[in-house]
């Protein structure tokens, strides 16, 4: 058994999310230097550079990339061999949360759905995080974060198709919800698809989808073809930076399939803007 | 082909008129800040005939919730917000005078139309370039709703603060006709 202690969990977390908010991630700068080099609009050229430039200030002057911070999104592996000590984890990871973002002097963006009331003062700032836990091999903690924006949430969408609608199904259903977003979630964008499992399944690949490393080949052959297929697809919409018209619309595809039940066929398209803040510690 | 402007608040018709989608505008001078529950209440000032916390006639507004300032600084981060949650309240003000509004995103019919009929911009500015913008903000002040937080309405001082004109005098639409430009049709 291994031990970890609630206060170093807190600490990660905290330092983690502060981090991120003002250093946008290797992987998605190098989509966007590669997207700026292929964009064929003079116009949409210009947004994407003014992205980089962005990134720079953000970097330099450790001023938050965006201004909406996000929901704390966490996707944890916790090894079954591992014990905390001084707390529970969810516990940790709120309280790390709610640090960061206070300390970073970012945005609390929680509240009540009917009131609308921000939910600082009465759970915590920008609390409660989003997590979703896994248990796994070994005594090890994994965390992933992201830092998830509500422009790009509000344009995705699940749908469970029929198995009959297969593959050219899923790609016009992805077409149809990218086509539909246009501009509003600030592309270039990063298209994470889930396909198969249950309804809720798919939604939660989908999420997940968006942590892998932007443009890293799938590990599956066959599904890396299908992301390139659709990549291509979607590009060919025209919708281009900021919507307002290029070749570069999506820097990347990322799908994850589960098995599902013999009568369906569910897919769930979650968007990631190019503020693509996501981030990964080992405990 | 876009034109590049310097342009100063508040905005005369002359202004708007030359405008067309497109077309780059470096804004100066003062704007101020309104997001939903701002725009909700103004809508009400507005049908109970009561005054406004700044003056319309001219004025542009920012659809922004900007991070809290770090001490010694005037705003945080401070990219525009997606505009369709004001489509509502935006043609009520912008018959009352208003004549530019900032955000990112769609608009509505109606905001198209008003903008037409009664001469307004719909300006786009680089979502998710929070940091840059906020660099041409030179002085942040809540004016009113302070409990609305982040939502609260800051009067804003700018320089040449970059933008693109996205919905013209004219009823066009950048976000339309650029993405014409590129798509590709099937065969
Ligand atoms: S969609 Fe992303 S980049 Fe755009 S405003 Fe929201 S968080 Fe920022």
């Amino acid at each position: 058994m291994r031990t970890i202690h609630y206060d170093d969990i807190v600490k990660s977390v905290k330092n983690m999310i502060m981090h991120t908010a003002t250093n946008l991630p290797e992987d998605a700068l190098k989509a966007l230097k590669k997207a700026y080099e292929e964009e064929k609009s003079p116009v949409a050229k210009k947004v994407i550079e003014q992205l980089l430039e962005n990134a720079e200030i953000a970097k330099t002057e450790k001023k938050p990339l965006c201004q909406d911070t996000g929901l704390a999104v966490f996707f944890v592996k916790v090894g079954q061999d591992l014990r905390i000590e001084g707390g529970t984890l969810k516990d940790a990871i709120n309280e790390g949360t709610e640090q960061g973002y206070k300390e970073g002097y970012l945005r609390a963006s929680t509240c009540d759905c009917f009131t609308r009331e921000n939910l600082k003062d009465k759970i915590g700032y920008n609390l409660p995080a989003i997590i979703h836990f896994d248990l796994v091999e070994g005594d090890k903690l994994e965390i992933e974060y992201a830092a998830k924006g509500g422009g790009s949430e509000n344009v995705s969408r699940a749908r469970v198709l029929a198995p009959a609608q297969g593959k050219q199904g899923i790609i016009n259903f992805v077409k149809e919800v990218i086509s539909e977003a246009g501009p509003n979630p600030c592309p270039p964008i990063i298209v994470g698809i889930g396909i198969g499992g249950t309804f809720e399944k798919a939604a939660i690949s989908s999420k997940h989808a968006l942590f892998r490393e932007a443009g890293s080949p799938n590990p599956d052959p066959e599904l890396d073809k299908f992301e390139k297929e659709i990549l291509q697809e979607l590009n060919n919409l025209g919708i281009g930076a900021m919507g307002m018209g290029g070749t570069q619309t999506v820097l990347a595809v990322h799908i994850e399939k589960n098995p599902c039940h013999i009568a369906s066929l569910p897919v769930s398209v979650n968007v990631q803007c190019h503020s693509s803040r996501h981030s990964h510690i080992e405990l | 082909m876009s034109n590049t402007y310097h342009l100063t608040t508040p905005l005369s018709e002359e202004d708007v008129t030359k405008l067309k989608a497109g077309d780059i505008v470096y804004l100066s001078g003062t704007i101020y800040t309104a997001r939903d529950a701002a725009h909700k209440r103004l809508v009400d000032l507005i049908e109970k005939g009561e005054e406004l916390p700044f003056p319309l006639e001219g004025a542009v507004v920012y659809f922004v919730g900007p991070t809290p300032p770090k001490p010694g600084e005037p705003i945080g981060s401070a990219g525009p917000t997606t505009s369709y949650r004001m489509d509502s309240y935006s043609p009520i003000l912008i018959k009352h005078g208003l004549k530019g509004m900032i955000g990112k995103g769609k608009r509505n019919q109606e905001v198209k139309d008003a903008c037409k009929e009664y001469k307004a911009i719909y300006f786009g500015a680089t979502g998710g370039a929070g940091a840059l913008l906020s660099k041409a903000i030179k002085k942040a002040e809540v004016i009113a709703y302070e409990e609305l937080g982040p939502e609260a309405i800051r009067k804003l001082e700018v320089e040449n603060f970059p933008v693109t004109v996205i919905n013209d005098t004219y009823g066009n639409d950048l976000y339309e006709e650029g993405r014409k430009l590129y798509e590709k049709k099937e065969d």
